[in-house]
C-alpha cells in the first residue's frame, strides 16, 4: 500500500531505494532479587570492562572523524566507569540482593541526583546526564544489546525514532540514501549529519514507523518534502528519471570548479560564500567558493550557559581561515538581540527586538565581550586574509566608537606581545541609514557588504516572518534597487568594494543587473556556487 | 605528611577530565592523598569523589598527603595542578 508522508527538509536532494528502520532496543530493569550475588557482580564487572573497551574505540574513532572536543566525552565517561566510588555504589546494591541491570541502573541515578543538586555550579550540574549515560552503556552490555546501526549490504533509506551521535559514529555512510526521523529539527544531529554528508534527509515527521517497512522501497523527495513508501510503479519511473537528471547537472557543475566567473564579455564578478559555523567552510571549499563573503559569529554564542571564551573563539575563526588557503574570510561579529535563544545574556524582553538592542549596538554595550571577539578574529588573522564585518551600522559615530575600540584592541595584543594580524574592516548595509550614508561611511572602511533581507526589511517596514504581508511584497522594486545602487556608486567612488550577502545575490534574475552596477562580489549557499557561476558565464 | 595549597586557575573550576587525570596522577602513588575544598574532602584517587566537590575557578585546593612516597606525589600533584588546573 502505497503512502505519503510530509516532513521537514534537510538538502532538497532525491534518494530512491530499500528501507531500513532503526529500532533502539530499550533495556528492561526488574526489581527481581537474586540469589546469587557472586554472578551477578561477575556480570556487572565484565559488562564495565566491556563498556570501558567500547568508550576507548568510540574516543579514537570521534577524535580522527570529528575533533577533540567530541572526542571528550568518550574520553570522560570512561573515565567515570574506572572510578571506584561507582563501582563500591553498584556493588553495594548488589550485596543487598539486586540484580546487576538494577544495580547499575540505581548508582547511575543516585549520582546523577547528587550532581544534579548542586545549585551553584551549573557546569556540575549537567554532568548529571554523564552518569545516566555511562549506567545505560553498561546495561546495554549486561543485557547484550548493540550500540549503533547495522546496515545490511545495499545502500538504504534508514528510518528511525530519531539519531544521537552515538547511533551514527559507526556508521558506514556511504550505505545511507538518506534519512527520515519521527522527531528531530532542522538543526538536530540528523540534520547537521546528513547536511554534512551532502544527503537529504527528512525531519519531524511525526509518523512511527514499524519494522515491517524494512525492505520496502521507499522514495526521499527532498523538492517536495515528502517520504513516499512502497511507491507506483509510474512514480518510480518517473523518480528514477529525475535521479538520473540530477546526476547529470551535478555533473556538469562538478566541471566548472576552478573556473573564473566572468561573463561572455569579459565582466567578472567574485562568488563566495556564507557559512554559519566552520564546518560549513569544508563545504564552501568544496563548492569552490572564492572566499567567504559572511562567516556568521553566532554559533559561538548560541546555545551555550555562558559567553565563548576568547581561546575558543579564536580556535574557531582560525579554523576556517587555515581552512580557506588563503582565500579571504570575512567575519560578522555578533549579531544577536532578544529574538534569539540566549538566556546568560540576560537581555530584557524587547517589544521589537528587530529594531532593539541588538547586533553592534549590544557590542557597544558589552564592550568587554565585543573586545574578546575582537581580539580572538585578530589573532586568527595571522593565518591568513581576514575581514571584519560589523553588522547593523547606522551612524558614523558608531564607527567612530567602533574603530577606537579596535585600536584598543591591537595595542593590548601588541603589549601582551600576542601574534595577531592585519584585516580589513568593513560594514554591513543593512539599514536605510547605512545605505544613505554610504559615502560617509566609505571613508571608513574597505569594505561594504549589502545584507539584502534585513535592509529589505527595514526599507519596507514588512516582518521578514510574516507571511501574511506576502501580497505586499514586489519583487526587485525599485526603492532596493535605488539604494543598492546608491551604495555600490557611492562606495566605488571612494575604493570601497562591494558584495551582497543576502539572498537577492543568489537571484539569478538580478546577476545581470548587480554585474552591469559594478557589484564586486556576490556571496551565497555554498551548493549555489557553481550553479551561479554557469549562470554568469551564460551572460553575454 | 606533606601539605600544599593550590588556589584553581581554570575558569571551569577542577571539571570532569582534569579531575580524572587528577586521580590518574594521584593513583600512581602509594601514599593516601585526600584534597580538601570548601569545607569538604575527597578521595584524589577517586575521580567522583574529586567532582563531587564542586571546586570552582578561585577557591583553594588543600592537598594532604601521607606515605612513603608522599615528598614525590606532592611534586607529581604541585606540577600536576600548575599545569592543569
Amino acid at each position: 500500500m502505497s503512502k505519503e508522508i510530509k516532513g521537514q527538509v534537510v538538502s532538497g536532494k532525491i534518494a530512491l531505494g530499500p528501507i531500513h528502520v532503526f529500532r533502539k532496543k530499550i533495556p528492561v530493569i526488574t526489581s527481581e532479587t537474586t540469589n546469587d550475588s557472586t554472578e551477578e557482580l561477575n556480570t556487572f564487572l565484565t559488562a564495565r570492562d566491556k563498556a570501558i573497551k567500547e568508550l576507548k574505540i568510540l574516543e579514537e574513532e570521534a577524535n580522527a572523524r570529528m575533533g577533540e572536543e567530541e572526542a571528550m566525552v568518550f574520553s570522560v565517561h570512561g573515565m567515570l566507569l574506572e572510578d571506584l566510588d561507582f563501582e563500591d555504589a553498584v556493588k553495594e546494591c548488589i550485596s543487598a540482593g539486586h540484580n546487576a541491570s538494577y544495580a547499575v541502573k540505581k548508582a547511575g541515578e543516585d549520582l546523577a541526583v547528587f550532581f544534579a543538586s548542586m545549585e551553584d555550579n551549573d557546569y556540575m550540574k549537567e554532568r548529571a546526564s554523564d552518569f545516566r549515560d555511562i549506567a545505560n552503556r553498561v546495561i546495554c552490555k549486561i543485557q547484550d544489546i548493540e550500540d549503533g546501526i547495522k546496515l545490511p549490504s545495499e545502500p538504504v533509506i534508514l528510518l528511525a525514532h530519531d539519531l544521537v551521535p552515538s547511533d551514527t559514529l559507526g556508521l558506514d555512510t556511504n550505505k545511507v540514501l538518506a534519512f527520515v526521523t519521527t522527531k528531530g529539527s532542522t538543526n538536530s544531529h540528523t540534520a547537521i549529519l546528513a547536511r554534512s554528508l551532502g544527503i537529504t534527509a527528512l525531519v519531524d515527521t511525526g509518523e512511527e514507523f514499524g519494522d515491517d517497512l524494512t525492505g520496502q522501497i521507499g522514495i526521499v523527495d527532498g523538492e517536495k518534502g515528502i517520504f513516499i513508501i512502497d511507491p507506483k510503479e509510474e512514480f518510480l519511473d518517473e523518480y528514477r528519471k529525475r535521479i538520473k537528471e540530477i546526476q547529470k547537472e551535478e555533473e556538469s557543475l562538478k566541471s566548472l570548479i576552478g573556473k573564473e566567473t566572468r561573463t561572455k564579455s569579459g565582466q567578472a564578478i567574485k562568488i563566495y560564500a556564507n557559512i554559519g559555523n566552520p564546518s560549513d567552510a569544508a563545504k564552501a571549499l568544496e563548492y569552490d567558493a572564492e572566499g567567504i563573503g559572511l562567516f556568521r559569529s553566532e554559533f559561538l554564542f548560541l546555545g551555550k550557559n555562558d559567553y565563548p571564551s576568547e581561546e575558543e573563539q579564536f580556535k574557531s575563526y582560525k579554523e576556517v581561515i587555515t581552512l580557506m588557503k588563503g582565500r579571504e574570510v570575512i567575519i560578522r561579529t555578533l549579531d544577536i538581540g532578544a529574538d534569539k535563544q540566549a538566556d546568560y545574556f540576560e537581555l530584557p524582553k524587547e517589544d521589537n527586538p528587530a529594531m532593539g538592542l541588538r547586533a553592534i549596538r549590544l557590542c557597544l554595550e558589552r564592550p568587554e565581550m565585543f573586545k574578546t571577539q575582537l581580539r580572538a578574529i585578530y589573532r586568527a588573522a595571522a593565518f591568513g586574509p581576514t575581514g571584519i564585518m560589523f553588522p547593523m551600522i547606522t551612524s558614523l559615530e558608531e564607527m567612530d566608537k567602533i574603530l577606537d575600540l579596535v585600536d584598543k584592541v591591537k595595542k593590548e595584543l601588541k603589549d601582551e606581545a600576542l601574534d595577531f594580524g592585519e584585516a580589513e574592516l568593513g560594514v554591513m548595509i543593512e539599514t536605510p541609514a547605512a545605505a544613505l550614508i554610504s559615502d560617509l561611511l566609505a571613508d571608513k572602511v574597505s569594505f561594504f557588504s549589502i545584507g539584502t533581507n534585513d535592509l529589505t526589511q527595514y526599507t519596507f517596514a514588512m516582518d521578514r516572518q510574516n507571511a501574511s504581508l506576502e501580497p505586499f511584497r514586489v519583487p526587485n522594486h525599485p526603492a532596493i534597487l535605488r539604494l543598492i545602487e546608491m551604495t555600490v556608486q557611492n562606495a566605488h567612488k571612494k575604493n570601497v568594494r562591494v558584495g551582497i550577502c543576502g539572498e537577492m545575490g543568489a537571484d539569478f534574475d538580478l546577476t545581470k543587473y548587480f554585474i552591469s552596477i559594478g557589484v564586486d562580489e556576490l556571496s551565497v549557499s555554498a551548493p549555489k556556487i557553481l550553479a551561479l557561476r554557469k549562470h554568469v558565464r551564460e551572460l553575454a | 605528611m606533606v601539605e600544599f595549597s593550590y588556589v584553581i586557575k581554570d575558569e571551569l573550576g577542577i571539571h570532569a577530565r582534569p579531575a580524572g587525570l587528577l586521580a590518574k596522577t594521584a593513583a600512581g602513588f602509594k601514599s593516601n592523598i585526600s584534597l580538601s575544598v570548601g569545607g569538604e574532602t575527597a578521595d584524589a584517587k577517586r575521580l567522583i569523589s574529586i567532582m563531587k566537590l564542586g571546586a570552582q575557578h578561585g577557591q583553594t585546593a588543600a592537598f594532604t598527603i601521607e606515605g612513603e612516597d608522599e615528598a614525590a606525589a606532592a611534586q607529581a600533584l604541585q606540577s600536576f595542578m600548575n599545569e592543569n588546573l
